[in-house]
């Protein structure tokens, strides 16, 4: 652990090391790519007037809400959809047809839907959750162990309880691995989503400092995108630590 | 045994089962000799009776579990007929309690959690105080709050079978219970069946492809014949528990079991 820790911090010292010493040496302008200082300066700067802050904030709470949506309609659906042949056999097409096209390329109906502001950006999470989420949900039902099905039937288990305390759980690994997949992908939309759909948030704040010219900023908002995913990745983990999800990887 | 009435519990008539599926008739299709559906029962008739505890042998893939899914109603028969009291197999029943040839323990419950599943379903107004009870007989105690992956696999076992035993089942159904164990644990086990077979009142199905074990446990032997199967042998094994198997009544039925088995140089 300790190990890891260490080559972990040489690795981001390095990478420091060299983006100055590029930057320096072949002497980099300003506009094309910012030296560390100043990004670290940027940072600084934008973290004490609260607008990274305010901006992180923004993003995170498009993301939450479209993404809850997304799970709390997706999972429920691939659960049905997993156990009932007919209906998945009926909805599948219409699934794989719809998953393959980007939310950024509903962007133009988005706005028109719902106009400027946190909803269209919101709606873009969602349709980036919704498909995944449900294409796995389903995989992981139709994985589920026929034995745990075949005891669930034996023990008189039916409708919502039969999904409650067999179904769901059975499937809950797997589902866990499709939200922290889901979750990346969903950061990664809203960032292209708010450069366009709206006027607050980080994909709002890199635009924005491109437009002034500020590549410091563009680089110091990249830089807190990509820490908010780790945590958010992280976050997600934790999950996949709890007992009742721990049995799927302890048996391999 | 106490119980001498002869109760008839379980009566099979004439058990058919083929398949027709497409993907089934091509891996049997060299054995069924290109029928239209691959043959699996080919009449078996049987019964047993209340309290027996009924070890079933044969070939592999003679058809054991197909039979067992039948009798336990998650498969219909193709033709033929399964009365357990009576009355016609409808469909699974949380009186006749299976434990699986895999692990059938719920992964994300704790042991204690998985037993109570089973007394919750029975609808049975026992308490949580029962579910002790079961898990100090199956020697479990102190593993309670253990899911079955920190268990070991004859724990994961004993756990299965208190999951089963507290449903107080009419009929408990094995299907190769102890297969997956380690010598010594396998004996244990058989042991431990003895027991329960003689402390709870049930009718028992097990099916093994151990013969040494369906001497020791079985009251009632029946042996199956390669598939498409039938029954090939019927016995009825009336001497007491604990039982010896090198005595002479059982080896010598031991070799004539194996004789019919095709293993005419064994022993």
């Amino acid at each position: 652990m300790a190990m890891k820790k260490a080559g972990f911090v040489m690795v981001f010292l390095l990478v420091l090391f060299f983006w100055q010493v590029v930057t320096a040496v072949f002497h980099v302008p300003e506009y094309m790519f910012p030296r560390p200082g100043d990004v670290a300066l940027a940072l600084w700067q934008m973290a004490k007037s609260g607008r990274l802050f305010e901006s992180s904030v923004a993003s995170l709470f498009r993301v939450t809400w479209g993404f809850y949506l997304a799970a709390a309609t997706a999972i429920p659906l691939g659960l049905f959809l997993g156990r009932k042949r007919l209906f998945r056999h009926m909805l599948n097409p219409l699934i794989q047809f719809l998953r393959p096209i980007s939310p950024l390329a509903w962007i133009p109906i988005a706005l028109m839907w719902f106009g400027i502001g946190d909803r269209p950006a919101i709606f873009l999470i969602f349709l980036a959750s919704f498909f995944p989420l449900v294409v796995s949900t389903i995989s992981s039902v139709l994985n589920i162990r026929t034995t745990y099905l075949r005891v669930a039937e034996n023990f008189g288990l039916k409708g919502i309880s039969l999904y409650t305390r067999v179904i769901l759980p059975a499937a809950l690994p797997e589902i866990i691995t499709a939200i922290r997949i889901t979750l990346g992908t969903a950061w990664l939309v809203i960032v292209a989503a708010e450069m366009i759909a709206v006027k607050s948030g980080l994909g709002y704040l890199i635009i924005d400092a491109r437009n002034s010219l500020r590549m410091d900023m563009v680089v110091a908002g990249m830089i807190v995108i990509g820490v908010i995913g780790l945590v958010l990745d992280f976050l997600v983990r934790l999950l996949e630590r709890l007992p009742s999800i721990e049995w799927s990887r302890m048996r391999r | 045994m106490e119980q001498d009435e002869a109760v008839i519990k379980i009566e099979v008539t004439g058990l058919r089962k083929s398949y027709v599926e497409r993907r089934l008739k091509r891996r049997f299709l060299s054995q069924c000799k290109h029928q239209e559906d691959c043959k699996v029962l080919d009449g078996l008739t049987f019964s047993i009776e209340a309290g027996t505890f009924a070890c079933f042998i044969g070939p592999s893939g003679c058809g054991k579990s197909t039979m067992f899914r039948i009798i336990s109603g998650f498969e219909r028969p193709t033709s033929g007929q399964v009365l357990i009291d009576g009355k016609e197999v409808m469909g699974p029943d949380s009186r006749h309690v299976c434990v699986f040839q895999e692990d059938g323990l719920f992964p994300w419950l704790t042991a204690r959690q998985n037993i109570s599943m089973g007394l919750r379903k029975a609808g049975s107004d026992q308490s949580m105080d029962s579910v002790e009870e079961y898990l100090d007989l199956v020697g479990l105690s102190g593993f309670g709050d253990h899911y079955p992956h920190e268990l070991s696999g004859g724990m994961r076992r004993r756990a299965e079978v208190a999951r089963a035993l507290i449903t107080s089942p009419d009929i408990l159904f094995m299907d190769e219970p102890f297969g997956a164990l380690d010598f010594v644990t396998r004996l244990q086990m058989r042991e431990e069946m003895v027991n329960v077979h003689q402390m709870f009142d049930m009718t028992i199905l097990f099916i093994t492809h151990d013969i040494d074990e369906a001497l020791q446990l079985g009251d009632r032997i029946i042996m199956l014949s390669d598939r498409p199967s039938k029954v090939a042998w019927d016995i009825v094994l009336d001497e007491p528990h604990p039982r010896d198997l090198s005595s002479g009544t059982l080896r010598e039925l031991r070799r004539q079991i194996y004789y019919k088995m095709g293993l005419h140089v064994a022993l």
